[in-house]
């Protein structure tokens, strides 16, 4: 990229920075509102809070270091596995001439700042398996160890030239593994992290024998409505530019989508006798999670069939948490986790480069479109990697954080809600007689 | 004086308010409440974890009538709230010793 010359393309770079944005919805307020709904009323701002934060920390860092850790364009020394995060250290000596997407006249700034969201989102998914329970601070530890210690490395392995890239191993000895926008690096990532960090923290009290529904059903799917509309920046802008493969990854995200919904539902009624509000949120969340990795990699039909899979997989794999005992409270592994196994592996039977599809470099096409098992072996080998790497890094730092602050709010707080006794606050004033008087000392 | 207190499903309070107004009551209390009775709440399921939901929502209906009017208004909430299915809910009447309007001091009676 840096031998040619830079030259702006403003088409692209518009399509870039307003994917950008709408990636940014995708926590802010997105998740906050699809988890805010999700848990109970005493917990609900803690919860947004919780995401505002993750972008906060991440955000910030990814402004420092972030960036070069993961796309210095393989100076560390330890390419494999990640970047040096002091090549361009604050962004310094980072030109349009080393843009991650100088290829389609996107500037190095707009490469930045698209994928600085990636980042904040993968941090702010994992909220969803913590909820009620832990310390802000210990959150706010969390964050930044983590996105530094597992998100950057993961992201340099795949997308910054490392060991699950096209240039790595793997595609040497099978296959370029194919992960359009971040089915393993977001999805399987955070999923797997939720997971390890469940563990350490424990499940609440109360769990499963007390009832913890959802407080806001309407908040819920505000959430997961604007997850999805966000989404089409997150999959379509993973293109790096406004072209067919961009379409291709759209209406693949859209047609994913509206399949993996009416599944989940379909699942529910024939399971339960009544398809939900909350099955139709977390569908679409399903089929977003499971056609990322494969976004513009299959034609119409695989994005179907993706859809199809991930919807029901995922409504099954919701109770698996009942049964082994572990409190994912919002169902981060359940979702994420197995939707992005379910989309990476799938891709490894529906890859396809007909119909406007998308390959890298060395890929193959899958077992049902006469590929054979190459790509499949190579999918299987991906995901099985991003759920070892994430859930085993994520485990010692969740020791190791609870070994030095704690992880977890005294039983007495959570039981009377993390809202109160870590912010202060209540989220909803329902009564004028809880209004409180005004202190002495504060004046108009 | 008594106090006719009635437990209603939230949907109904609209008819049981004109049903009031109709028999010449001049006011009420009305508040949310929440409770069961031999319906024993309700089941709800949410991503597949079925929940019992025991304690259901409920309208309360306070109303403060002079004795030879108890029954007529009990009869009135009855047939304007009833809807045959389980989980209509009850209404009771206790005596009540003293009223004072607060306004303008009127008592007992008067103060209705």
């Amino acid at each position: 990229m840096a031998a040619d010359a830079f030259k702006l393309d403003t088409g692209n770079t518009a399509w870039m920075m307003t994917s950008a944005v709408i990636v940014l919805m995708m926590t802010v307020p997105g998740l906050a509102f699809f988890y805010g709904g999700m848990v109970r009323s005493k917990s609900v701002l803690n919860m947004m809070v919780m995401n505002f934060v993750a972008a906060g920390v991440v955000g910030f860092i990814w402004i420092l270091y972030g960036y070069s850790m993961t796309f210095a364009g393989n100076t560390s020394g330890f390419n494999e596995i990640v970047d040096n995060p002091f090549k361009y250290f604050g962004l310094a000596g980072l030109t349009d001439d080393n843009s991650l997407l100088g290829g389609s006249g996107v500037p190095a700034l707009v490469a930045v700042g698209f994928q600085a969201t990636f980042a904040v989102i993968t941090v702010g998914l994992i909220t969803g398996a913590i909820a009620d329970r832990i310390k802000l601070g210990s959150w706010v530890a969390f964050s930044a160890v983590w996105v530094t210690a597992v998100y950057f490395p993961l992201a340099h392995m795949v997308w910054g030239g490392g060991l699950l890239s096209g240039d790595g191993p793997i595609a040497s000895a099978l296959s370029t593994p194919i992960d359009f926008a971040g089915g393993t690096v977001v999805h399987i990532d955070a999923g797997a992290a939720g997971l390890a960090l469940v563990l350490i923290l424990g499940r609440r009290k109360g769990w499963p024998k007390e009832p913890m529904r959802p407080h806001n059903l309407p908040y819920v799917m505000l959430g997961a409505a604007l997850l999805w509309v966000g989404w089409f920046g997150f999959n379509a802008g993973s293109e790096g530019a406004a072209d067919g493969t961009a379409g291709r990854a759209w209406i693949n995200t859209f047609v994913a989508t509206c399949v993996a919904m009416l599944a989940w539902m379909a699942t529910e009624k024939f399971r339960d006798g009544k398809a939900t509000s909350l099955g139709a949120a977390s569908g679409v969340v399903a089929g977003l999670v499971a056609i990322t990795p494969a976004a513009a990699a299959v034609d119409s039909y695989g994005a179907m069939i993706i859809g199809l899979f991930a919807g029901v997989l995922c409504a099954l794999a919701v109770g698996l948490k009942f049964r082994f005992g572990f409190d994912d409270a919002l169902d981060v592994v359940g979702v994420h986790l197995v939707g992005g196994i379910v989309g990476t592996v799938l891709i490894g039977f529906l890859a396809t480069d007909q119909q406007g599809g998308w390959f890298p470099d060395g890929a193959e096409r899958g077992l049902l479109y006469g590929g054979g098992v190459t790509q499949l072996a190579t999918q299987v080998v991906v995901a099985a990697i991003a759920v070892v790497f994430s859930f085993v890094l994520t485990y010692v730092i969740g020791l190791v954080i609870k070994a030095v602050t704690g992880l977890r709010v005294a039983e007495a707080d959570e039981v009377g809600g993390v809202d109160f006794a870590l912010h202060g606050e209540t989220a909803y004033d329902t009564t004028p007689a809880t209004g409180g008087r005004v202190k002495e000392g504060i004046s108009a | 004086m008594k106090l006719v207190t009635a437990i209603i499903q939230p949907h109904r309070l609209d008819d049981v308010k004109s049903a009031l107004e109709a028999a010449g009551v001049k006011g009420m209390t009305v508040s949310e409440a929440s409770g069961y009775g031999r319906q024993k709440g309700h089941t709800e399921v949410y991503r597949g974890a079925e929940y019992t939901v025991d304690l259901v929502p409920k309208v309360r209906v306070e109303v403060l009538v002079d004795d030879p009017d108890a029954s007529a208004v009990t009869e009135a909430i009855v047939s304007a709230s009833q809807t045959g299915k389980i989980g209509d809910g009850k209404v009771w009447t206790v005596p009540v010793d003293a009223v004072t309007r607060v306004r303008t001091g009127e008592t007992g009676a008067e103060a209705l």
